[in-house]
């Protein structure tokens, strides 16, 4: 059903009858793809951690050549201390962000999307809009920290969550009712038989098969959410309340930047999303093909 | 171990410490009653911004805490705006410290200084506050508070070698510095540092000519706070944006100026690529702290205006340091406030945060170790050719100056068309501040 | 009670999504109306009305913004969707190294966008920088890529392209996989190349994958700002000030209502551009 099983397929049916003269095109094509995305992809991160491994007047000369000693190490250590600690409260308050921000998007989002998939009626094409209109319509700041401001949520952890919540919603309900598709209708009926109820219906059996679409929830929103500087920099602001993508700030102050620290924090920062890329690098090509391209 | 047996040791000496003054103290001066008679000791409370560097505060309130046997306890507040509200809010709850450092200006006179602060007006230490510093301190004609740190000056800190190299003076017009920049730029040098990639740095040149905006305009400040005066009507005032294009027009400036940032702009100041770096004194401590050995090759003058007689400059008053209304301690914050703005007070000060410009105290000495460049600003000061910056004169200040600066100071828009613009950004400030005459 | 109806799913199960949409979003949105026609404090307002659209309109430093905007948005789309349908049909291929090359595309868009910029504002410094320094070696003088304002938000676009198109690859990799064999197959026995292969199956069946490409990238790109900040702020002077930046300059000056207004007009210029192409990529791909 899904289209990666077909595209798997395709992919093994591109081996042609030329084989000889493909084998030479196709060696060409790799080193060449290799040396093209080394030079426009690799650089920039070599680049990174070659100068957060560099002492502070090192690395503001700014190039490419090996340090003449390690620091990174005492870069990291230094990154830990500065501002108090304040990356360590910046992770915390990262994390607890990210996470709470996924979890209740999961739980509400499928609710909603399943509803939405599974029954149609004269509302559907209102719910639809808004839908779409949550995709295209930008944000409203002020208004938006007028609210927070009138339900006593303006710069608390409550406040930033929903609203990632708030605005992560339409993308996150459209990936679920576009899964939800793929679920034949013949499982409720069966599962109504047995006498399920309509809420059991949904967390006992539909819940459970939505994994596959959840887990590019988690991470599309995940990535979203950790790396975004707008939203917590207008609804989340104060110094206790700083998120790992103000840190990044600590180093280039109006007054000084030191380039090996500031290197050495964005490396510290980029490792969440690497650890989850390595583990979810196959579902985001999956997750994309189920939701996007629908 | 051995860090805990310290600790033990500090405290126990203290402690010691603490009861041969309290007998002191209880003998010489029973008049304040509110003392805890055991152990003698009143701790004032202080609320003070966490961007502060507090080495220099706090060896005062180690002398204060021998000598007057007050302890002073410090309590942390951000700072920018979201430090105005907590300080709005703490005064309105009635919840505000001993005392407490804020800015002087237009920003303290908006937190209703008559209900909130202790007018100090009539203590003798008052009069020795310079008067620019005790005007941006006082509001309708009362004295609320004593400056918290040294005057800063703006203004044009140049290389003295190359100044010796190419036999040139210390300009004290406009005209004489653009001649000395021509000079410079023909010997290969860059002139002016720009430095616009920190696009607050290019305010500089704007903001640093009010003295001689105030010269050619002494009510200037007023009738600008009241919608009488605009910066592009008002010849003196466009000057300001003007020099600062003149400045790019005649290619004085580094090639690189607009990825140039104010780290690298002190840096070429410093080992002499340029002559000319228009600047505030507060990069001072950070000129010693990367280039200690040619910070003596550093020197300062003054903005010029159009004639060398009305040669002065322009100054950025200190923040102050306010008493609580309703502090139980009056009688010993003001012992606090009056030993802070001693010599004795100032020296401590200034033997850990070197001053960033002259003491905004009259009669006070500076040691010999001062900055060169500090010593450059003493005659304007001594002679009272000085003004504050017009943000400390009139409540309206618009947020994209910078933004405006960088276009003028980069050819991007005329002088004239930066101010007019400037002007709406000011309008707009106005406007949202609920000024009148707006 | 077995039977399968509309009333077995209940609208109550859109209830907590709907409280939070319409609080912290549609609600914000709804009054952003009003407010846009204040002078406004948070706690106290004035009705002033038009006033704050016309400031915006007028005045060179605001509405810059919207030539500023729109170039963004389609420099980096149509990068994008070239750069993207390339990259996807380059990365369909059956290549050993597919997965390393495939990683170091997409790696990108899970960084963190401030520190993506702040490290190329570094490289792209004009004359310490590395890919100016790296020019100069071939005998290229490079331009001051964001000091000179006719090619600052070029350049900085050029980065959100960088960090962007592993999206953009993801998408049509996905789109191309699921182009059935068959085609190809009838191409072989009709004697089509390479470019046939590309231009007459590749590019018409990966449609919905290109149609979702335009319409992310594209409001992606009238939405964002993070980019401009961490790079530029908006300058040298204005000249890469988006909307978006626009909107959180006038906040931190604590222009509310104005601020506000250019909330709103953002949300004019972003739906009379959206929705019409989102309509228009719609028809399309049912005419196909």
């Amino acid at each position: 059903m899904s289209e990666t099983q077909i595209a798997v397929k395709a992919e093994t049916t591109f081996r042609t009858n030329t084989r000889k003269r493909k084998t030479v095109r196709k060696l060409f094509s790799e080193i060449l793809a290799i040396i093209l995305s080394l030079i426009i992809f690799g650089v920039p991160f070599y680049f990174v951690i070659v100068n957060a491994s560099k002492d502070t007047k090192e690395s503001s000369l700014l190039n490419m050549d090996l340090p003449s000693s390690f620091h990174l190490f005492e870069n990291i250590q230094s990154v830990m201390a500065a501002q108090n600690g304040m990356i360590i409260r910046a992770f915390f308050n990262s994390i607890m962000i990210t996470g709470f921000s996924i979890a209740i998007l999961i739980l509400v989002g499928a609710m909603a999307g399943y509803v939405l998939q599974r029954r149609t009626s004269k509302m559907s094409p209102f719910f639809n809009f808004l839908i779409l209109a949550g995709l295209i319509i930008p944000p409203a700041i002020v208004p938006t920290i007028w609210v927070l401001d009138g339900i006593g949520l303006f710069k608390t952890m409550p406040g930033i969550i929903l609203v990632e919540v708030a605005l992560n919603l339409p993308f996150t309900i459209l990936l679920y009712k576009g899964f939800m598709a793929t679920l034949p209708k013949e499982l409720d009926e069966a599962a109504l038989i047995d006498g399920c109820g309509r809420v059991r219906l949904f967390f006992s059996i539909i819940l459970p098969l939505l994994k596959p679409v959840s887990a590019t929830v988690i991470v599309l929103t995940a990535v979203g959410v950790y790396n975004d500087f707008v939203n917590p920099l207008y609804f989340f602001p104060g110094a206790e309340n700083a998120t790992l993508q103000l840190t990044l700030y600590n180093f280039s102050s109006m007054y000084n930047t030191q380039w090996n620290l500031l290197f050495t924090n964005i490396l510290l920062i980029s490792i969440p999303p690497l650890i989850l890329f390595i583990f979810f690098n196959k579902k985001i090509v999956a997750g994309m093909t189920a939701g996007a391209v629908k | 171990m051995k860090a805990k047996k310290k600790i033990f040791a500090v405290l126990s000496s203290a402690a010691l410490f603490a009861g041969i003054m309290a007998g002191c103290s209880s003998n010489s001066d029973s008049a304040s009653g509110d003392k805890d008679e055991d152990s003698g000791q009143v701790t004032l409370t202080i609320l003070v911004d966490n961007q502060t560097n507090l080495d220099g505060m706090k060896a005062v309130t180690d002398a204060i805490e021998e000598k007057y046997d007050i302890k002073t306890e410090y309590e942390l507040r951000p700072g920018g705006g979201e430090g105005d509200n907590l300080v709005k809010t703490r005064l309105a709850t009635g919840d505000m410290t001993d005392l407490m450092a804020y800015n002087s200006g237009s920003l303290f006179q908006a937190l209703n200084p008559e209900k909130n602060f202790l007018d100090i007006t009539d203590e003798a230490f008052v009069e020795t506050i310079m008067d620019d510093a005790k005007d941006a301190l006082s509001s309708n004609g009362k004295v609320y508070g004593i400056p918290s740190t040294s005057f800063m000056a703006g203004g044009w800190f140049y290389n003295k070698k190359i100044y010796e190299e190419l036999g040139l003076s210390v300009p004290k017009t406009w005209v004489e510095l653009m001649a000395n920049n021509e000079k410079i730029k023909e010997a290969g040098k860059t002139a002016v540092i720009g430095s616009y990639k920190d696009s607050w740095t290019a305010q500089v040149i704007v903001l640093a000519d009010n003295y001689n905006v105030l010269q050619q305009h002494p009510n200037f400040a007023d009738d600008f706070t009241g919608n009488k005066a605009k910066i592009a009507d008002t010849p003196g005032a466009l000057r300001s944006f003007e020099k600062l294009a003149e400045v790019f027009d005649a290619g004085y400036l580094n090639e690189d100026f607009l990825a140039t940032g104010y780290e690298a702009g002190l840096k070429m100041l410093a080992e002499g690529q340029g002559a000319h770096y228009p600047m505030l004194s507060f990069a001072l401590p950070m000129l010693e702290a990367n280039y200690s050995e040619e910070l003596d090759n550093i020197g300062f003058f003054p903005q010029p205006g159009e004639s060398a007689d009305e040669n002065g400059v322009t100054v950025w008053v200190p923040g102050g340091i306010y008493i609580n209304k309703n502090t139980e301690h009056a009688e010993e914050a003001k012992k606090w406030v009056e030993f802070f703005v001693s010599q004795e007070g100032i020296d401590l000060h200034n033997s850990k945060i070197k001053p960033q410009g002259p003491p905004a105290v009259k009669g006070v000495e500076l040691s010999d170790d001062v900055y060169g460049a500090v010593k450059d600003m003493l005659p304007f000061f001594e002679s009272g050719k000085t003004a504050p910056a017009l943000e400390f004169l009139s409540p309206v200040k618009g947020p994209n100056l910078p933004q405006i600066a960088v276009e003028v100071g980069s050819g991007i828009s005329k002088a004239k068309d930066g101010a007019e613009l400037y002007d709406k950004d000011v309008e707009k400030q106005a406007k949202q501040l609920g000024l009148e005459g707006w | 009670m077995t039977k399968l109806t509309n009333r077995s799913y209940t609208y109550y199960f859109l209830l907590p999504a709907g409280i939070i949409y319409f609080v912290f979003f549609l609600l914000p949105t709804i009054m952003s109306f009003f407010f846009s026609m204040t002078w406004w404090t948070l706690t106290d307002w004035k009705f002033i009305g038009l006033e704050n659209f016309i400031t915006f309109l007028t005045e060179p430093s605001l509405n810059i913004g919207f030539k500023n905007t729109i170039i963004y948005a389609i420099v980096t789309c149509s990068l994008k969707v070239i750069l993207g349908l390339l990259l996807g049909v380059f990365l369909s291929q059956k290549l050993k190294t597919i997965g390393f090359v495939r990683s170091m595309v997409f790696f990108p868009t899970l960084l963190s966008t401030i520190a993506v910029g702040m490290a190329f504002a570094m490289m792209m410094h004009p004359t310490q920088g590395l890919i100016n320094t790296s020019l100069k070696i071939v005998g290229i003088a490079g331009p001051d890529w964001l000091g000179d304002t006719t090619i600052a938000l070029l350049s900085v676009a050029l980065v959100d392209v960088w960090k962007g198109v592993g999206m953009a690859t993801v998408i049509f990799i996905a789109g191309i996989m699921s182009i059935p064999e068959d085609y190809y197959e009838a191409l072989a026995i009709d004697g089509g190349n390479s470019f046939h292969k590309f231009w007459n199956i590749i590019v018409p069946l990966s449609r919905p994958a290109m149609n979702s490409v335009i319409i992310l990238a594209f409001i992606g790109g009238l939405r964002s700002f993070d980019l401009v900040w961490a790079m530029t702020k908006g300058g040298p002077g204005f000249s890469t000030d988006l909307i978006a930046s626009i909107i959180y300059k006038q906040y931190q000056g604590g222009f509310y209502g104005l601020s506000t207004a250019g909330n709103v007009i953002l949300f004019i210029v972003v739906s009379a551009l959206a929705f019409p192409l989102y309509a228009f990529l719609n028809k399309k791909e049912v005419d196909l």
